[in-house]
């Protein structure tokens, strides 16, 4: 099997508990919101379930207006990069003519992240309602709608979604499978999957948003959006801003792995802290050893810098974190984080779409030093080259998959740097105890 | 106008006669691939650099003028 779990998501739990991909973090009071509606257990909401819940969308929504509100609603991508949504719907729409795409990303290749395909799976019509108000925003002609082809259901709901709304939209809705694999989630490799087959990153310039599908001005959006603008066009910029606790207004799908009772995806208010979430989920402070927040290509925090972060992404980046995708993994007590390090960046390098030298070898070479540490195997200059590389490799790619690799390393050094050391150079593990040595 | 060094990342195979043309502005990773000084190029290295571009074997290495893009960070 390509993609394995790493023991950060399989530590706590066997995964075959995905029943647990349901449970809500304590009462959200909030009365419409990503995952209001129906228990997710019910499955894929229908067509009619979702109007008699939400409406129909605004009838003769006017473009410019919508892209205003979005502005002023302070929406974040929920994709990883946290771009605002408004902003990046104007540049495309206030083009000089012609036609224009739009993709919806649904690709999801974060291996610890289950919240897109979760979202999809239950409440299709939301992200495809989001869809046509982007085509309309930005004069699109077509709608292509990118999911990872190994979330099965999440695929089938939105397959069965656009069948059903196929019939009031004149505009095409084509359903894309996205190849298995960490960067095919990525921007331009889903623009040139969708226009060769080859879902790998493309350089840049020319920018996707200028020159992407057929050759027309793109917009690629994450699912999750792309369901809260279709949220805001219904509710208002007001009705968003009046929720979360402190810079960014709304609230998130997050995934949580790891160390808690009840892992899978949450519905949080934005700015809830770490430790809320784990507490409300069954983990103490004292079963979580380290937490990695954003993804894998988020950043590493001690349990005790970690518990009272707030899930802000304003706030976390002020603080050099990442929101990302929306990952909070607790890494249980007893488990070696650099061993966890190691698997990540192993996983990483793995990962490459293998188009750039900087991202080939120095991903490589992250992840057999990191494995050479952790297993007790490293030689004395390991641990010099891992900091050089960590300020060498960055922006030296296609994509940003390097410098989000750099940036988990980077972390992982700054939260597990005495523990690293001491592998290096005792060979030892002060968190199992055990003498690591190589096999 | 002030110009640019750029690498076309997946045309890059590594060569590195860049870094061995224009050591004042290319460094080379030990695997032969470069890292270019930040910042435009100075006028003084405008010939070198253009030498060394002429000098890529896959035309992944460009000299262009800058253009600052609104609402976008250089890099």
């Amino acid at each position: 099997m390509r993609r394995s779990r790493s023991r950060l998501a399989g530590a706590a739990l066997p995964a075959s508990r995905k029943e647990d991909l349901e449970h809500d973090l304590a009462d959200l009071e909030f009365p419409e919101r990503l995952l209001a509606g129906p228990s997710l257990r019910a499955g894929s909401e229908s067509f009619d379930a979702h109007l008699d819940r939400l409406g129909a969308l605004p009838d003769r929504i006017d473009p410019s207006a919508l892209v205003s509100e979005l502005e002023a609603s302070g929406l974040l991508g929920r994709g990883g990069a946290g771009f605002p949504v408004g902003r990046k719907w104007r540049a495309i729409a206030e083009r000089r003519g012609g036609p224009a795409v739009v993709v919806v990303n649904g690709a999801e290749g974060e291996p610890a992240s289950a919240k897109d395909r979760v979202l999809m799976t239950a409440r299709p019509h939301l992200v495809i309602d989001g869809a046509i108000l982007a085509a309309d925003a930005i004069g699109a002609d077509e709608i292509h709608v990118y999911i990872g082809r190994e979330h099965e259901a999440a695929v089938a709901s939105m397959a069965a979604a656009i069948e059903q709304r196929r019939l009031g939209q004149s505009r095409p809705i084509r359903l894309s499978r996205a190849p298995i694999g960490y960067v095919a989630g990525e921007a331009s490799a889903a623009v040139n999957f969708i226009n060769t087959g080859n879902a790998r990153p493309t350089t840049s310039p020319p920018r996707i948003s200028q020159k992407g599908v057929h050759g027309y001005p793109t917009l690629v959006q994450n699912v999750e959006s792309l369901a809260y603008a279709a949220l805001i066009a219904r509710f208002g910029a007001p009705w968003y801003r009046s929720m979360g606790r402190l810079g960014s207004p709304g609230t998130a799908l997050i995934t949580v792995t790891g160390a808690a009772m009840q892992q899978g995806v949450q519905e949080i208010e934005l700015g809830t802290t770490v430790g809320e979430i784990a507490g409300a989920l069954g983990a103490t402070m004292s079963r979580v050893q380290a937490v990695v927040m954003g993804g894998y290509f988020g950043t590493w925090a001690t349990t005790a810098e970690a518990w009272d972060t707030p899930l802000d992404p304003s706030a976390m980046k002020a603080q050099g974190l990442a929101f990302g995708c929306g990952i909070v993994g607790l890494l249980p007590a007893g488990v070696c984080g650099v061993a966890a390090t190691a698997e990540i960046m192993t996983f990483m390098a793995a990962e490459s779409a293998g188009q750039c030298g900087p991202c080939v070898h120095g991903l490589r070479a992250l992840g057999s030093t990191t494995s050479r540490i952790a297993d007790g195997s490293a030689s004395a200059r390991d641990l010099d080259d891992l900091e050089r590389w960590t300020t060498q490799i960055p922006g030296r790619g296609a994509c940003r998959h390097p410098d989000g690799a750099v940036q988990l390393m980077t972390s992982a050094l700054n939260t597990f740097g005495d523990e690293f050391a001491y592998h290096a150079r005792a060979g030892r593990c002060a968190v199992t105890g055990a003498r690591v040595e190589a096999a | 106008m002030e110009s640019r060094l750029r690498v076309d990342w997946i045309k890059c195979d590594g060569y590195g006669l860049c870094g061995d043309f224009l050591p004042e502005l290319i460094e080379l990773d030990e695997w032969r691939y470069p890292m270019i000084q930040p910042g435009s190029v100075d006028r003084s290295h405008l010939h070198a650099a253009q030498r060394a571009v002429d000098c890529c074997p896959m035309k992944a290495l460009l000299l262009e003028p800058v253009i600052e893009e609104p609402g976008r960070r250089a890099s």
